[in-house]
């Protein structure tokens, strides 16, 4: 790990400011950046706490809840409002790491997760186009079980390894930050990037901006929703193929529904054209049937990751029928 | 010719800890900037290479240079304060400065387990909690569990149930299942709860013990006796 300063930010435009020297990087919990750091993937000459930032309320404004962006994982997954009006975000964010480290990822940390390919996390692979611009990607003829079918692109197949985003895809919320040129709002949709040729940029964030809240706007999924995620070992692993699912219902017809997908993709993957299927239909297996097929339409796998086409299939049918099932609060 | 870049070499050295090693750690840094330096020197000196060369490898130098911070930590009760390298983690800091090894370093990137301690009372992995962010803290560690030659409940029922055979995740265990218990306490949910459709108080099941703990990892494989220990000691604090 190479050499670094130390500064705990105590205002945000402090921390902003602070941020525009060369090399600096904020610091949340820490569980990627310094685990990145030690395997000296990330070397950044300044680290900038932003945990002791006035960042950790979670605030309900009429049907808006707006998540600080300093709230730990735990806390957030046990919030009375996001455990009863969000349950599909409290079990996204249970279904991630272990409690020792969901007692320390922020929200606005777990935005900014870096992928998990092998490739990427090790130094001694020269190619990887993400931490080396220009270098290749080692994955596409490598070992690529865990990598993309979704959205990839000949430079970059990583995938985004976080629970929380998938589920915040699904709940359609939106992100809060603040720069040298003030506040703005982004989309989740728009918040993650597909690598295309630009593999080393991971979202729309600017260097210099930081993430202050995410905001869910009012709850439709808090009585049919679903997590399910599919991996190696029971708990702690990353995703093989993930799929967050929310469904409004009257009785058995779909008014509304939420669809995302996580493992497949260098984003969370949202199917907007599934999403508009299930509206209007009556839940059933041959409609979730259909809404899976529209949602892995496209989908190109690699040497080793063929299976997870019809693994994200069968889940996608899984999650919406039990999310059409209710949860059981 | 050198005279300039010397001088900087000179105060980077000064940047090592004023008092001499105080422990391992100590000694490898002081080791490294020293042969690093002293190789700048007679580079510059001995073979006369022009002022920029000598320059650009005072830099290099700077770059490698430790960063050192002033930081308190309340340990077990006790406070420390310590000068330490802004690189160090709070595990390193546990056991290689203040000589606390019941902590283990397993993998040292937050996927075993084996150095979890409360921090403000919350399980972490000290692996990957930088000291610096812990500056002010209070920190418990398996040496704070037991009140004088009386177990915490959680050691004693780890001992009536073998919940261990090599013993080095042990104390990550330990201190993870106190974590467990206290959060248990206040209601939290896994997603064995969302499984089982018992989101409002879940009952302490064997698969909530499983899930619960599956932040730390036993290559022994002793888990059906850790479970065993956490249920025993998960019903003495509910009696």
């Amino acid at each position: 790990m190479m050499p670094f300063n130390y500064l705990r930010a105590t205002a945000p435009d402090e921390a902003v400011h602070a941020v525009s020297a060369r090399g600096a990087k904020f610091l949340g919990g820490g569980t990627n950046l310094v685990d990145l750091m030690k395997y000296n993937v990330e070397h950044p000459t300044t680290l900038i706490d932003v945990t002791h930032l006035d960042f950790t309320q979670i605030t309900i404004t009429g049907s808006t809840t707006l998540i600080g962006a300093g709230v730990r994982n735990s806390d957030l997954a046990n919030h009375e409002t996001i455990r009863t009006s969000y349950p599909l975000l409290s079990q996204a964010l249970l279904s991630g790491a272990s409690p020792q480290l969901r007692n320390m990822a922020t929200t606005g940390g777990n935005l900014l997760q870096r992928t998990r390919c092998y490739y990427f996390m090790d130094t001694t692979f020269p190619a990887c186009n993400k931490r080396t611009p220009g270098s290749g990607c080692a994955a596409i003829k490598g070992f690529n079980r865990i990598h993309a079918i979704l959205g990839a692109s000949d430079e970059c197949i990583a995938t985004n390894p976080s629970d929380m985003s998938v589920a915040l895809a699904a709940l359609n919320a939106t992100i809060h930050v603040t720069g040298p040129k003030g506040k703005r709002t982004i989309a989740i949709a728009d918040f993650h990037r597909l690598p295309g040729t630009t593999p080393q940029l991971d979202t729309n964030l600017k260097p210099d901006e930081l993430i202050t809240a995410v905001e869910l706007p009012a709850s439709k999924f808090a009585k049919h929703s679903y997590y399910l995620k599919v991996r190696d070992r029971q708990s702690y692993a990353f995703a093989l193929v993930s799929v967050a699912a929310g469904l409004e219902m009257s009785s058995n017809t779909i008014q509304s529904a939420g669809l995302a997908l996580g493992g497949v993709a260098l984003k969370p993957w949202r199917s907007l054209e599934a999403e508009k299927f299930l509206v209007g239909t009556v839940a059933s297996g041959d409609a979730f049937r259909k809404a899976a097929d529209l949602a892995v339409a496209g989908a190109k796998p690699y040497e080793h990751n063929a299976f997870k086409v019809e693994l994200a299939r069968q889940s996608i049918v899984r999650a919406l029928t039990l999310a059409a099932q209710g949860v059981q609060a | 010719m050198s005279s300039q870049s010397c001088t900087d070499i000179e105060e980077q050295l000064e940047d090592t800890p004023p008092e001499g090693p105080t422990s391992l750690t100590d000694i490898e840094l002081s080791r490294r900037s020293f042969v690093k330096g002293a190789g700048i020197l007679s580079a510059a000196v001995a073979t006369g290479v022009p002022r920029l060369a000598a320059a650009q490898e005072a830099q290099a130098a700077a770059v490698t240079t430790p960063k050192m911070m002033e930081l308190t930590l309340k340990v077990n009760g006790t406070s420390h304060t310590l000068s330490l390298d802004t690189r160090t983690s709070l595990l390193d800091a546990l056991r290689e400065h203040l000589l606390l090894t019941g902590s283990k370093k397993g993998c040292d990137h937050g996927q075993c387990g084996a150095c979890t301690v409360l921090l403000n009372g919350r399980r972490v992995n000290s692996c990957l909690t930088l000291a610096v962010t812990a500056n002010g803290a209070e920190i418990t560690t398996i040496e704070g569990l037991a009140q004088g030659d009386t177990l915490h409940p959680v050691q004693a029922a780890f001992l009536e149930h073998d919940g261990f055979q090599c013993g080095y995740c042990t104390p990550g265990q330990i201190c993870s299942a106190v974590a467990l218990l206290k959060e248990h306490k206040h209601n939290t949910l896994s997603t064995v709860s969302f499984e089982t459709g018992n989101t409002t108080n879940p009952e302490l099941t064997d698969n909530e013990i499983r899930e619960r703990m599956s932040g730390n990892i036993c290559r022994c494989g002793a888990y059906p006796n850790i479970v065993a220990a956490v249920r025993a000691a998960a019903k003495g604090a509910s009696a």
